[in-house]
């Protein structure tokens, strides 16, 4: 393909081409600070190509696919390239990794102990934890947590932080706008800017640590909490999961221990600050 | 570039060891891009490879793995549904190679659950697959009658809760297409694999493999095929192959694969010039996964329903399915 990059975004490593610069340059600015693998034997290919050959040139449109893909995949406007390569990257990993058990969640790290927090898009848990990553907590992903099915531990996977609308507005606040990606407009989600994690983030992104702590976040009402049984865990996790299946018995074996050793909570909180106030008093009540 | 990087990897495992990360990742993609991964994995099952390569073919080897166990599953719930009424379930193509362990279903890629059975018992085996589960994928009444009235199986029916497809054959090639197999001989010269489940004999996996890659197909997915002959064709005596293809009505068929398969990957053939266009069509991929040679792609897809449907039928049926809003790739 005409422009191309490589990324290592914690275990993974992906070579992505494009038929178009922009969405390249755009990735090279935001991956800056991570680790220069070009040129590298790379897990999972992605490709950006036009839906046709004219949509090349003239109203030009994505079709993303790779080494794995969706035939009915939307199509998307080139001036949302940015998130395309993104989610691009994580159909990669939703559909093809084997190597941990892949959770639909967020997860920070203090101390070496981590708190992984899981729910439907929408729920808060990205926002919650981009936060989290501004106060003291090592944000270790935004979007896929993998737990090791040997080790148990929870790995990173910290690639760029997808803020959607509101959130958008609430992180920009407190983050340094070279941190910042371009303001993607009226996507199928709605507004989406991108927010590269802070370097301790990066540099650590090989390191896991021992879950201590998972949360069912939920935005919009409250402040609550309950705590949630082994069976439910069980069930929302295996939901959560694009991989559990095609893992087969070593995920259900790494899955059992995990809702045996690590104590849930759901929280629901009417705001960012809220949530923040819940985490801390939660995450002292378990330490 | 072209996959005949992937398909010297595929004939000399060796071959590799002179591979720098930009082949690769070329190899990876294309073998991805033609569901070969797997059996390029256990094709270099052994070989120094580099440390990034590892972990990528072992997963595509667990993959395989699994693979192969859910589709001998699937076969066993088949062979459990058409019991009751008397069908022995004979497995065509990759669950067939998987449940017999050819050398062919080594890590190979496995879609649907593909059985034969007699013309007239097809509307029986459906309503026994419908009672254990399985209901019919398309509600398009176009579809539907389409299939049931030119096509060599009925339409793809789904589990309701495995969520896995089967494909009832009653023959090999579509109704009109101009080559018409003896389906009645295939099952007839049968052989059990085990308990309930049955496969082709050797000479008549080979026909089928051919059937489906040169006389039929647009020659998507065509180097995986293509390997399934290769590794068939060691289990066949060639004179009863001979024979076989001709009662067929697929021998000049059989003896383009033999030249092909040698071709691509054996010791070598000497190619007409119409083998040569098809080889060319098969290696159609670059070193990203992506088709290549755009033109020649389009017009073996063209020719694919030519050999289907005569050509008024083609027209109506083209028109049809293009305001259904279908495009070629």
């Amino acid at each position: 393909m005409r422009h191309s990059l490589t990324l290592r975004i914690g275990p993974a490593t992906f070579r992505i081409g494009s038929a178009w610069a922009l969405p390249i340059d755009q990735l090279k600015r935001l991956y800056a600070d991570y680790p220069d693998v070009e040129g590298a034997i790379a897990d999972f290919t992605v490709r950006l190509q036009p839906t046709s050959a004219i949509r090349r040139w003239v109203r030009p449109s994505i079709f993303i696919t790779g080494d794995h893909g969706l035939a009915d995949a939307a199509p998307m406007s080139l001036a949302h390239g940015l998130l395309a390569a993104e989610m691009g990257m994580n159909l990669q990993m939703a559909l093809g990794w084997r190597r941990h058990l892949l959770l639909h969640a967020s997860s920070v790290e203090k101390d070496g102990r981590v708190l992984v927090m899981t729910g439907e898009s929408g729920s808060g848990k990205s926002t919650l934890a981009a936060q989290l990553g501004e106060r003291g907590w090592r944000l270790m992903g935004d979007e896929f947590a993998l737990l090791d099915l040997d080790s148990c531990a929870i790995l990173p996977f910290p690639r760029l932080v997808s803020l959607k609308n509101k959130a958008i507005e609430v992180i920009a606040g407190e983050v340094p706008g070279a941190r910042m990606g371009p303001l993607l407009g009226a996507t199928a989600k709605g507004d989406i800017r991108h927010m590269v994690p802070r370097a301790d983030a990066v540099a650590r992104m090989g390191e896991g640590g021992m879950p201590a702590l998972l949360l069912f976040p939920r935005f919009g009402s409250g402040p609550a909490e309950r705590p949630v049984g082994q069976g439910e865990v069980f069930m929302r996790l295996t939901q959560a999961s694009t991989n559990y299946v095609a893992l087969g018995e070593p995920a259900f074996a790494a899955l059992t221990r995990f809702v045996a050793q690590v104590p849930a909570r759901a929280i629901d909180f009417p705001s960012g600050e809220a949530a923040i106030a819940m985490v801390d008093r939660v995450w002292s009540e378990i330490a | 570039m072209s996959a005949a990087l992937l398909v010297m990897a595929l004939r000399d495992p060796a071959t590799t060891a002179a591979l720098d990360a930009a082949g690769w990742n070329s190899l990876i993609a294309m073998a991805r891009a033609e569901r070969l991964i797997g059996t390029l994995a256990f094709r270099l099952d052994g070989q120094a490879v580099p440390e990034a390569v590892r972990p990528i073919l072992a997963d595509a080897r667990e993959d395989a793995a699994r693979e192969a166990r859910q589709a001998i599953w699937e076969a066993d719930r088949a062979r459990a549904a058409l019991a009751p009424i008397g069908l022995p379930v004979i497995l065509l193509k990759g669950t067939a190679y998987a449940a017999a362990g050819l050398p062919a279903g080594r890590g190979r890629f496995i879609g649907d659950l593909d059985i034969l059975v007699p013309r007239d018992r097809i509307d029986a085996a459906a309503d026994a697959l419908i009672a254990a589960g399985w209901e019919w994928v398309k509600e398009d009444p176009y579809d539907d009658a389409y299939y049931r009235r030119w096509m060599h199986e009925l339409p793809p029916m789904i589990h309701t809760e495995r969520d896995r497809m089967i494909d009832v054959h009653h023959t090999v090639l579509p109704l009109t297409a101009r080559p018409t197999p003896d389906a009645a001989a295939m099952m007839a010269d049968a052989v059990l694999i085990t308990d309930g489940l049955y496969m082709l004999s050797a000479e008549d996996r080979v026909c089928h493999a051919v059937a489906h890659l040169l006389a039929d197909g647009d020659l998507q997915g065509g180097l995986r095929n293509l390997w399934d002959i290769r590794c068939l064709l060691a289990d066949v005596d060639l004179q009863a192959l001979e024979a076989r293809a001709a009662r067929h009505g697929i021998a000049p068929h059989v003896r383009q694969a033999q030249r092909l398969a040698a071709a691509i990957y054996g010791a070598g053939a000497r190619l007409t010039l119409w083998d040569r266009l098809v080889r060319a069509r098969l290696l159609a991929r670059n070193g990203w996964g992506q088709e290549t040679r755009k033109l020649l792609v389009f017009a073996f897809f063209v020719r694919s329903h030519w050999l289907r449907m005569p050509p008024l039928m083609l027209a109506r049926h083209l028109l049809t399915k293009w305001r259904k809003g279908h495009r070629p790739q």
